[in-house]
């Protein structure tokens, strides 16, 4: 008798789950506990219970919501300084390593994680945030949590959660120029909506993923919960392997060839069924921009802007709703909108390959609009400046600065001023997410280095004939 | 967290959708403890205006002592702050009733005794349409899974276990202590066969990374 076939999730599952409930909820192990800043109701938690971490070792602190861009590290918010401070005093008292202000190591959650090699296949991953969905690219069973659930892996190391189905998005065809991850995400929320994976976990596969280089599936994993999944995953191959060998928290030696024994099982059988199978043409897909306040409002960047006129009762309010906060006509052409300013940065688009893509748009350019550009950690910032990209984008006329989740969520006070228009690389356009009354368009990096060059949103293909 | 199986209070719609967590609590607010109470900043920008007016055509600033929130689909979307739940449970909201939730809010808010009850999205927007502007008068029942405002019955779909939770008021970590014995023997399992999933140390002291090693 042969087992029955299983998929990526099958596997990762059964394998983290310590007991199953009669309810059918799973306890699962966690085999990396992330925390940042906003974990300090789950600390409180513990502080109430006389509580302490039951795994420091496999837990790892970091600021990024609240890190300072600007200046000289210290923030001036006596709050913010106070939830860096926060998070610092709780993993020394719990003995967890944190990478604090200042440390070399700190970054974006979701960029050191895989950077330093605490990211690997085969883990369990959590963390008091929803894009923890990003570490999913490297074949791990990765997804965001909560306070309470994030007081209990700090606890007992596990987690309880309920089996979600599952879904596969098989990408085929082949991309574009200019055409990356950022816009298959933004592709696919579009058409499915952004509650349209919901209670799903998704794998990525096909032709076109095999093809994404790391970054790339990060981002497209980062992206899932945008679309409303629990969690998204990409088998890992040779690409993953050859990222992961010798980073620092790695394995080495015997445990490395251990790991990639492991490693090497971890795919979705042939026979495996899906509870859900979508399939994606790259060819079809164009780079695309977000009009509205929320990821599913997406559309091709030569495409125009719905009008609730022409659309079904039921939506036609909720368009005009997210037209008149965005300052949009209805059915006007998204292309030649003006912009006051742009953003490269966030756990979506912060990497490196991120950076070079939008360099190659700005290099000899100048920016018609103010814009700050921020690394996804302080390594990629080291990188970056070794590869001259800082002396672009500030030529440019860009600001470059420090690591974090900046104005992403603008926790930190980087913040876009009501009614302005920001072309950013981010990860979500909700109305207030970067400052109240803030307008953003989600884009790829290099469409945002388009949006500077040009000042309006703007299609990146011409500007880089001749130089990619 | 006390558990409940019977919630009366008063309804009110709020029809829009996708109300993510960024708007249930703007994030510049989630920088205080949760004992200064988090029911001020519900919904922050939908209530109050630029310079902090009291929005008056906004449900929540119409009516008093609001239980249960009637509202369209994707509820809760966006980040896992947990605040988001927190504002709604210190405002006084007891129950969301909507087609669909983010999944992490919905388990946040059943961590914190609020229900996340699904309902068909035609009955949904029934009842938004029976509410209009005002605010009526609602009984939940978990045992049935009904809600019952006036004479509408509608049945709400939730997760088995999230309505035992939800009743019981049961706290997880210490439901969880009950397995210390399974989860010691995972462990020494996992580290006997897959130690490779421990984290090395950090080369050297300070910061010696493979990559800037690699770079020299």
């Amino acid at each position: 008798m042969t087992a029955a076939p299983r998929t990526l999730f099958d596997k990762l599952w059964q394998a983290h789950e310590i007991v199953r409930g009669d309810d059918g909820a799973s306890l699962l192990w966690v085999d990396r506990h992330l925390v940042h800043e906003g974990s300090h109701h789950a600390f409180a938690k513990l502080a109430a219970r006389g509580l302490s971490v039951a795994q420091p070792q496999l837990t790892f602190a970091v600021a990024d919501h609240y890190a300072p861009t600007r200046g000289d590290g210290a923030p001036a918010d006596p709050a913010i300084a106070g939830m860096i401070a926060k998070l610092a005093e709780n993993a020394r008292a719990h003995g967890i390593t944190c990478f604090g202000l200042g440390d070399p190591r700190q970054g974006i959650v979701h960029v050191i994680g895989p950077q330093h090699g605490l990211t690997l296949p085969g883990l369990l991953i959590n963390c008091g945030d929803s894009h923890t969905s990003t570490h999913g690219a490297f074949g791990a069973l990765a997804f965001g949590i909560g306070a309470t659930e994030v007081a209990h892996v700090l606890a007992t190391q596990t987690v309880w959660q309920r089996c979600p189905r599952t879904m596969r998005i098989t990408v085929s065809g082949r991309l574009g120029p200019a055409v990356g991850a950022k816009d298959l995400a933004l592709a696919w929320i579009a058409r499915l909506g952004a509650d349209g994976a919901r209670g799903h976990a998704i794998e990525y596969a096909g032709p076109v993923i095999e093809n994404l280089c790391m970054a790339g599936r990060m981002t497209l994993c980062n992206l899932s919960i945008e679309g409303g999944a629990r969690l998204g995953m990409i088998a890992p191959d040779e690409t993953t392997f050859a990222f992961l060998k010798g980073r620092p928290y790695a394995p080495a030696g015997a445990a490395w060839d251990a790991a990639i024994e492991a490693w090497a099982g971890l795919r979705t059988d042939p026979d495996a069924a899906f509870d859900r199978e979508v399939t994606l043409d790259a060819s079809e897909i164009a780079p695309i921009v977000t009009w509205g306040t929320s990821p599913e409002d997406a559309l091709p960047i030569d495409g125009c802007v719905p009008d609730p006129a022409a659309a079904p009762d039921e939506t036609s309010e909720q368009i005009a709703a997210a037209l008149d906060y965005m300052g949009l006509r209805p059915g006007q052409p998204i292309a030649g909108t003006p912009v006051d300013q742009v953003f490269i940065g966030s756990c979506t688009n912060a990497r490196l390959e991120d950076l070079r893509a939008a360099a190659a748009v700005l290099k000899g350019r100048k920016a018609r609009v103010p814009g700050t550009v921020s690394p996804g950690s302080t390594l990629v910032k080291q990188q970056a400046e070794e590869e001259g990209l800082d002396a672009v984008f500030v030529e440019a006329g860009l600001d470059w600065v420090a690591s974090g989740c900046s104005m992403c969520v603008g926790m930190n006070g980087d913040i876009v001023a009501p009614g302005k228009r920001c072309a950013s690389s981010t990860n979500r356009n909700f109305r207030g997410r970067q400052g109240r009354g803030a307008r953003t368009h989600l884009m790829s990096p290099a469409m945002v280095a388009a949006a500077a060059v040009t000042g309006t949103l703007s299609d990146v293909r011409p500007l880089l004939k001749g130089r990619v | 967290m006390a558990g409940w199986t019977r919630l009366q209070g008063q309804a009110v719609a709020l029809p829009v959708e996708n109300i993510d967590t960024d708007q249930l609590i703007p994030a510049r607010f989630m920088a205080t403890p949760r004992s200064q109470g988090y029911g001020r900043s519900l919904l922050h920008d939908m209530r109050f205006d630029a310079d902090g007016t009291p929005i008056a055509a906004m449900p929540l600033n119409r009516h008093a002592d609001v239980a249960i929130l009637v509202t369209r689909r994707n509820f809760g979307g966006g980040s896992s702050r947990e605040a988001a739940v927190y504002a709604l449970a210190d405002f006084g909201i007891r129950a969301v009733v909507a087609p669909s939730f983010g999944d992490i809010f919905a388990a946040n808010a059943v961590n914190n005794g609020l229900l996340p009850a699904r309902v068909h999205e035609r009955e949904a927007e029934a009842l938004i349409a029976q509410l209009g502007e005002a605010a009526q008068p609602a009984t939940i029942d978990l045992a049935t899974c009904e809600i019952a405002v006036g004479p509408a019955r509608i049945a709400f779909t939730l997760d088995p276990v999230w309505r035992t939770k939800l009743i019981n008021g049961w706290d997880d970590i210490d439901l969880t202590a009950s397995h210390g014995d399974a989860i010691a023997s995972f462990r020494a399992a996992r580290r006997r066969q897959a130690g490779w999933t421990w984290p090395g140390a950090w080369p050297g002291d300070g910061f010696e990374t493979g990559a800037s090693k690699r770079r020299r």
